[in-house]
């Protein structure tokens, strides 16, 4: 990566859909003078500079907290999610990583639990249920003694921080062939599972998230490993087979 | 009309005040607390939290957020820790020191009880999030790591790797999940609030536009309580998410709520700077990096050598030099001030001059690579992936940044706004951090808000107040409806030549030059002028396509640009009546011989609180007068 900056000319090819209903298609645009100091979605919001200038209108995607953390922008660059980059989000894509000349294709995150809203945006409450239906320690506030009464082994906390890590982009739904969004609901389950005050709970946890994201329509896991690749903290595929174990276990103790 | 500024504050010693209070608060009776409804808007740290712990109390809940989902509320964001007060490294922390500390890095500009309190419920935040499941710091021995942080001199911040916003947040969103899931929260996602309701004087709904549809919809609540954050995204680039705004804390005003110390906003010395025109937003490194980094520019301002090859005794360690006690951990306000004069001088670094280095080459010389990496690992990478220069190599370029806002709408000691019924939690109240706030103080606040006052203190309201059914046919929420309504038309009928970013753009740069880091009267004044100016320009000449229905980004930005150009004004004024020095407030009339911030406790130990009195009239200046009986007012030194 070079540090000095260049203007780059790219040819963009950007899906535009209007809503849910709408077909929609591809649409080529030409943009000029990008610096390769502007992030991937500063390049969008120069193109929007244009198009809303030509009184057209600007293309809708999430995004707020542009610092690879709240987990809202979520698209696929050349078809892959958030871009080139390993352990990237597309807010800390930099168009360095990009040559003069380049076409770059921009399509929203494709799955059926995730329709489209409108061009890159779509719906991903269905992540949400998953959380609702059994992403938490059933603790009301006021009940809890002393922080430190409860040790919990190094090893362990550092395991559920790393599963924790998870922003909920749905890059791993987006990246995987059957759409599962099994590393996203087992790196919620093995964070509370791993922790002794999360364990009392872990079978009926377990049971209630993996029913909950069948019902909502994302396939199972046959171990492509892409989620882990473009997953943009890095969370571990080890995750499902914690998952795994833990479903299994609820299942034999009934739960 | 004319409001009364009555804090409510427990009469008594500070160490008892909650207690007592809580004693005397009124109790709702669980079979009665389902007939309550409450609504809050905002699913940060604040409002999840309250959300969360009012439904497991048994009211029902009404929760909105202008995202796709509660977590993403921008106190995701928050890296580096939130403090208590729990003294687990036995180095004489208590909850006392805390409170002192606070009271005391807020510039004596903040209300000693409120802080107290904050002091005395922060131990219990940190007990709930490790119930949570929130996956703090350990050691080998498999209990809390602590660190110091923000130059406080014992350690008291807890922290979740670079992520404990998040962390926190997810514990507060998966409590309020759980709630969702039992029927006790109805979360409604992509609703921007449009204006709050009144009937009979007191808060009892809010009018929201469904973000996708386009449809403008109203709900009524028994109450209503607003966490919706701070405003700093009216000087366009600050460190604050983008859809971040003071849309609704503006709207609240407009209705009757005192707006507090609006001009005090907190400018974080250690952010990236700004690269080009491009420029959508800053990004904050963590000021646990002044621990180890030392700030520095050449001595010689024709000095244009790389970093690399000027040598030692022509670099100018000016924090060092000017606070040698303190030296690189001065407080944020003190740091920032110093950067910005060193650019005046034309000292500045990088292609832009708006930047001093902040330079590790010697940590690494003394504790090794390895050991640098393991504490700021992370930022490095952040900080390279945007910059695309190595921190390990070569000295980083920081400048400071607007990232936090310590005004806000006014509260009581109930946190209950001058409009009854609406109660205000988090960086949107005005409440704890004075004039300037700590490092690890702000995740501190949220949830001592949430979990452990509002559920409190809003049963007390119910109690002291008659509430009459309403519904959504109401005439007041009529017509606050069709006053969206017709904003949002009279918006889209412009059909102008500048877009919403341009408008907010120069905004910005009116905010940054006149209202930032070292204000003076005729700046001030000048600001104003030149906001009136371009608010005028923007009701007639902004361009935004497409029509209200469905999903309109820039009809969006363009209603909170509408707040911010008035907002923007109001900083102003309220800058320009406070005539002193405190905290993020630098008024170069009210400074020492050596350039160091001065206050005037004499005519300014008040919160200026600011009544609407319409549009075009002059708002209406009030005073909270602020009584020091535990901290005593002293000076702030750090040399």
């Amino acid at each position: 990566m070079s540090n000095v900056e260049q203007m780059l000319t790219l040819n963009l090819k950007i899906w535009r859909q209007d809503d849910r209903n709408d077909k929609g298609r591809f649409v080529d645009y030409k943009l000029e003078e990008v610096s390769t100091d502007s992030s991937f979605l500063e390049m969008i919001d120069m193109l929007n500079d244009e198009l809303v200038k030509e009184g057209k209108d600007p293309v809708s995607f999430d995004h707020d907290c542009r610092e690879g953390i709240c987990g809202s922008c979520a698209m696929m660059v050349n078809g892959q999610a958030h871009g080139p980059n390993a352990l990237t989000t597309t807010c800390q894509l930099h168009m360095r990583s990009f040559s003069d000349g380049d076409t770059i294709v921009i399509e929203p995150w494709r799955s059926r639990a995730f329709p489209v809203l409108k061009d890159l945006r779509t719906d991903r409450s269905a992540f949400d249920k998953i959380i609702a239906a059994g992403g938490f320690i059933s603790v009301n506030t006021g009940n809890a003694q002393d922080a430190n009464n409860l040790p919990v082994n190094k090893e362990n906390a550092d395991r559920a921080m790393d599963a924790a890590s998870c922003i909920g982009c749905g890059a791993c739904v987006a990246a995987c062939p059957n759409a599962s969004a099994m590393l996203f609901t087992a790196a919620k389950m093995s964070q509370l599972a791993l922790l002794p005050q999360g364990e009392v709970e872990a079978a009926e946890r377990a049971s209630n998230m993996v029913r909950e994201m069948d019902e909502l329509g994302f396939g199972n896991c046959t171990n492509h490993a892409e989620c882990e690749a473009a997953c943009p903290k890095g969370i571990d595929l080890r995750n499902i087979a914690h998952m795994n174990r833990e479903f299994l276990k609820s299942k034999v103790s009934g739960k | 009309m004319g409001f009364k500024l009555d804090s409510k504050i427990p009469e008594g010693p500070i160490q008892e005040k909650w207690e007592k209070h809580k004693f005397k608060c009124k109790l709702v009776n669980p079979a009665n607390k389902r007939k309550y409804t409450v609504i809050v808007v905002g699913t940060g740290l604040a409002g999840g939290s309250a959300a969360a712990s009012l439904a497991e109390l048994g009211y029902n809940v009404k929760s909105f957020c202008i995202h796709d989902s509660p977590r993403r509320a921008h106190s995701i964001a928050a890296q580096g820790g939130i403090n208590a007060a729990k003294n687990y490294p036995n180095d004489g922390d208590s909850v006392w020191r805390l409170f002192y500390d606070t009271v005391k890095g807020g510039d004596y500009r903040a209300r000693e009880a409120n802080v107290y309190r904050l002091a005395q419920v922060s131990n219990n935040i940190i007990d709930q999030c490790v119930a949570q499941g929130v996956p703090f710091a350990r050691d080998y021995g498999g209990y809390l790591a602590n660190r110091s942080f923000g130059g406080a001199q014992v350690s008291r911040t807890f922290y979740a790797k670079g992520q404990t916003g998040q962390q926190l947040l997810l514990g507060a969103y998966s409590s309020m999940m759980r709630q969702v899931n039992k029927g006790k929260i109805d979360l409604y996602t992509r609703r921007e609030m449009l204006d709050l309701v009144l009937v009979n004087g007191k808060a009892r709904g809010i009018i929201v536009r469904d973000v996708v549809t386009g449809d403008i919809e109203r709900h009524t609540a028994d109450a209503v309580i607003m966490a919706t954050g701070g405003y700093g995204n009216v000087y366009y680039l600050s460190t604050n998410a983008m859809l971040s705004n003071g849309s609704g804390a503006w709207q609240a005003y407009k209705k009757g709520a005192g707006f507090a110390n609006p001009c005090f906003t907190q400018i974080h010395p250690t952010c990236i700077p700004v690269s080009g025109q491009h420029q959508s937003k800053l990004t904050l490194m963590s000021e646990s990096l002044r621990n180890d980094g030392r700030v520095w520019v050449p001595k010689d301002k024709e000095d244009k050598r790389h970093p690399n090859d000027i040598p030692e005794e022509e670099r100018d360690y000016y924090l060092e030099r000017i606070y040698p006690s303190f030296g690189n951990l001065v407080p944020r306000d003190v740091a920032s001030r110093q950067a910005k004069f060193r650019t005046d001088e034309d000292k500045g670094v990088g292609k832009t001059g708006l930047a001093v280095y902040l330079d590790f080459s010697q940590a690494i010389e003394r504790e090794g690579k390895d050991a640098i990496e393991a504490k700021y690992g992370n930022l490095f990478e952040m900080y390279e992936r945007i910059t695309a220069e190595s921190p390990y190599k070569q000295p980083m370029r920081i400048y400071p940044a607007v990232h936090y806002t310590m005004g806000g709408l006014w509260v009581d000691y109930n946190l209950m706004s001058t409009i009854p019924g609406l109660h205000v939690l988090g960086e949107a109240n005005f409440s704890d951090h004075g004039a300037n706030r700590l490092g690890a103080s702000a995740l501190m606040q949220g949830p001592a808000d949430g979990y452990f006052v509002i559920p409190y203190t809003l049963g007390d309201y119910f109690n002291n107040h008659e509430l009459e059914p309403v519904d959504t046919n109401h005439e007041e929420f009529e017509k606050a409806e069709k006053e969206a309504k017709d904003k949002i038309n009279k918006l889209l009928s412009i059909q102008g030549t500048r877009t919403v970013d341009d408008f907010h753009r120069s905004l910005g740069k009116i905010m940054w030059d006149n209202v930032g880091m070292s204000r003076k009267e005729s700046l001030l004044k000048e600001a104003v002028e030149e906001i009136k100016k371009l608010r005028a320009e923007f009701w007639k000449d902004v361009k935004i396509p497409g029509k209200a229905e469905g999903i309109n980004d820039e009809l969006e930005k363009a209603m909170r640009v509408a707040d911010f150009l008035e907002l923007g004004e109001l900083m102003a004024k309220d800058a320009l009546q406070r005539v002193e020095s405190c905290g993020g407030h630098f008024r170069e009339e009210s400074q020492t011989p050596e350039n160091e911030a001065m206050r005037d406790d004499e005519k300014f130990a008040h919160a200026a609180v600011w009544e609407y009195k319409g549009e075009n009239q002059e708002p209406v200046r009030h005073e909270e007068e602020l009584k020091f009986e535990n901290v005593p007012l002293t000076q702030r030194s750090y040399k």
